[in-house]
């Protein structure tokens, strides 16, 4: 018999995986910097959704929570030196089109 | 219970709102819609001060350094949105479909999932976990903190011309 | 005790930028590499149990859960001389003084977070720490705003935020089955066989970050462009040692809290190790540029590693660090090698380069060095740790493996003598006759380097007695 919270975690966990699929597959298609950092975006916070998740069905809230603070600020500090870098790429290129940023070869 | 699988299915959309946005603007709003729609759901699951954390943030602060680098970014022309438009559509058309026959799959495949979770006294207070058991993690964000100030030092400050 | 090993180069920083005297500046090199040098003697001559007492000033305020094991000694070891390495070569290479007083603040956070990263004992604080080595890497990559260090450190920054994403939804795994994020919590948990197929879901997810955030194969699109086109003292830095701290360290403890890994886990290390292997060998094989070349040898150098901690056992694992350490040594002083090439000589390419060996004969013969011990030749350094790598996986019974390590030990000495030809020997190519040797200052890591790799070689003995031995009782599971 599954208790109210196993009942809460499996309504959750198909949403959390369709979030990320989202976030992927935006990744991999579009062509723009900045659309890419969105698509990031959208897998992080997929990502702070299962642990708030796994901690509301353990009863752990408080872990949790401290977790998904200290996520959140690490994480505007990545998007800020990512927004940074689309400026400057902008400045120099003229184009924010990822086939611009094609020079060196894999 | 219902209201949270309400909010769901709007984040989902949301989601999808910033994928098939024309311009950059709407997805960057769609983006905060996205984030607003997590911190409800973090209220109804009891975490408020991770909530307002992410309100204030993710929808506040992420926002805005976004349309800051849109704005420096050169709009995109009229005939170039409605090429881009139909290219986008052709792109992405498959998406829907994706995510809800994937959602669907995995909605199945957990239905005989069962979990023993542990039983474990905890401490309930955030103030009390951070500051007593995370203090290493503390640490860890005044150097990020540091790298964060000689970043934009780097990226933005132009050396004095000699 | 051992919060001091985070704490003073994060004050150090403070006081390095509140001091308005610009004498300060000046001498900001030299204290880092002091620095340095503190550490590296500390992990030589302090005993652990002198480092981990928690008595004193800190003891009372602060409760920080750091512990150190000797795989810790080895690794802040290591830190210590790359990142001693990295000082000495960015002080002769940055010619801006403004660049290079940003560069030191950011090696010596990168220096406070690499310590942290080794000490932790929680899943959390490890990937906070991470998290910190990667973003200051970026950084660090973009101190010229040039187009190419842009390209790649944006790449970087992707995949670097793809790696953060398994690495939290694994913690989140973790968390649902443990309830708390400390190493023994979850070992305890894994034991519990009911959680079994939740914990393969988890440590998947884990190696899927770590390969990224280690460079290897299919992950390892960032590595050639991030690692060419830096700065030479910041390829040194990633190359040396910050793929291997943030990618293979928590690898190392992972497989420490599943008791040496499930028989699934395993044959995925194994195989992506030595697919990481040939990939990064044949890579390296079709290179001009000779900083790409040396990053897809580091592809391939982590490959071996991998494919140590893949067997499960506790000689592979003591083999993988060690291979770690000599890595960290001989890639450091090739790195130091292409910088003072590129200094004297303003090009990469190896193309346009040729016959140095007779106008710089100190970075030609250190560099010979560094080839013979990546390739595996005794009695230098890199023989016993690939020797000990081929009978970790002989005792595995995965004599495939073996003969692949052995063959690509070939493959490696190929390159690196087609590399050695076109720059060093072979007729002097146009233009370079006024070329000298580089200065004093570019060449003391790199002699000091081929010194370390011979004696590690030459005393044997002596290293496996201090150092492999216990690496290898801490993990008799």
């Amino acid at each position: 018999m599954s208790t109210p919270n196993m009942e809460v975690l499996k309504i959750f966990i198909p949403f959390i995986v369709m979030l990320i699929i989202i976030g992927f597959y935006y990744v991999l298609m579009t062509k723009n910097l900045i659309r890419i950092l969105l698509g990031l975006e959208i897998i992080t916070k997929a990502a702070i959704l299962a642990i708030i998740v796994a901690g509301y069905v353990t009863n752990n809230m408080a872990m949790a929570q401290s977790l998904v603070i200290i996520i959140i600020i690490i994480e505007v500090f990545v998007i800020a030196v990512a927004a940074g870098v689309i400026i400057h790429i902008y400045k120099q290129t003229g184009s924010v089109d990822v086939r611009s940023i094609r020079n060196l070869k894999g | 219970m219902s209201l949270i699988l309400i909010i769901l299915i709007i984040l989902i959309v949301t989601a999808m709102m910033v994928v098939f946005s024309s311009k950059l603007i709407i997805g960057a709003i769609s983006l905060a819609l996205t984030s607003i729609m997590i911190t409800i759901l973090m209220f109804q699951l009891n975490s408020p001060l991770a909530a307002v954390f992410e309100l204030s943030i993710c929808a506040g602060l992420i926002t805005v350094i976004f349309i800051t680098t849109i704005s420096f970014v050169k709009p995109a022309t009229e005939e170039e949105l409605i090429v881009s438009r139909k290219r986008r559509l052709k792109k992405y058309i498959y998406l829907p479909v994706l995510v809800a026959i994937a959602g669907y799959l995995v909605s199945l495949a957990i239905r005989p999932l069962s979990l023993k979770l542990p039983e474990i006294i905890q401490e309930t207070n955030v103030r009390n976990v951070l500051w007593n058991l995370r203090q290493v993690d503390l640490l860890g964000q005044a150097i990020v903190l540091l790298i964060g100030v000689f970043g934009i030092v780097v990226l933005f400050k132009e050396g004095r011309k000699k | 005790m051992l919060a001091l090993f985070i704490l003073i180069p994060l004050i150090s920083v403070i006081i390095l930028n509140l001091t308005r005297f610009d004498f300060i500046k000046k001498i900001a090199c030299w204290f880092g590499l002091l620095l340095t040098l503190v550490q590296i003697c500390f992990v030589l001559f302090v005993p652990l149990d002198l480092l981990s007492s928690k008595a004193g000033f800190f003891g009372r305020y602060f409760s920080f859960n750091l512990a150190a094991d000797s795989l810790t000694k080895i690794m802040l070891l290591t830190i210590g001389i790359v990142v001693f390495t990295a000082i000495l070569i960015g002080q002769f290479t940055y010619s801006d003084e403004t660049k290079r007083f940003n560069f030191l603040n950011l090696i010596l956070l990168v220096l406070a977070g690499m310590n942290g990263l080794v000490m932790v004992t929680d899943v959390f604080s490890l990937y906070v720490f991470i998290e910190i080595v990667a973003v200051a890497s970026f950084i660090l990559i973009l101190t010229y705003k040039d187009k190419l260090a842009l390209e790649s450190a944006f790449k970087y920054i992707v995949l670097s935020i793809t790696a953060t994403l398994f690495i939290l939804l694994s913690i989140a795994i973790f968390l649902l089955i443990s309830g708390d994020t400390s190493f023994v919590a979850i070992s305890a948990a894994i034991k519990n066989p009911q959680n079994n197929t939740l914990v393969m879901i988890a440590v998947c997810l884990f190696l899927c970050g770590s390969f990224t955030k280690g460079g290897l194969v299919p992950f390892h699109g960032w590595l050639p462009d991030a690692h060419s086109s830096a700065p030479s003292s910041v390829s040194i830095l990633l190359s040396g040692i910050v793929i291997k701290v943030t990618g293979l360290y928590p690898l190392i403890r992972i497989m420490d809290m599943t008791g040496g890994g499930s028989e699934p886990i395993k044959q995925i290390l194994m195989v992506i190790g030595a697919v990481s292997i040939v990939v990064g060998a044949l890579g390296a094989l079709g290179q001009n540029d000779i900083k790409r070349m040396l990053a897809f040898s580091s592809v391939s150098q982590v490959g071996y590693i991998v494919l140590a901690i893949g067997t499960g056992t506790a000689l592979g694992i003591a083999a993988a660090v060690f291979h770690i350490f000599n890595h960290a040594i001989f890639k450091s002083q090739l790195f130091a090698n292409a910088a003072a090439v590129e200094k004297q000589t303003g090009t990469r390419d190896m193309d346009k380069l040729g016959g140095l060996a007779s106008k710089m004969p100190v970075t030609g013969g250190t560099s010979i060095i560094a080839m013979l011990s990546i390739s595996g030749i005794p009695p230098l350094g890199g023989f016993w740790s690939k020797l000990l790598i081929v009978i970790a996986l002989w005792q595995g019974a995965h004599y495939t493996y073996a003969f692949i390590a052995v063959i690509a030990s070939v493959i490696t000495l190929a390159y690196f003598l087609s590399f050695q030809r076109r720059v060093f020997f072979g007729k002097l190519a146009l233009g370079l006759e006024n070329i000298k040797e580089a200065k004093f200052g570019l060449l003391l890591p790199a002699i000091i380097l081929a010194l370390l790799t011979l004696l590690v070689g030459l005393f044997f003995p002596l290293i496996f007695n201090k150092l492999i031995l216990p690496i290898e009782s801490l993990f008799k599971w």
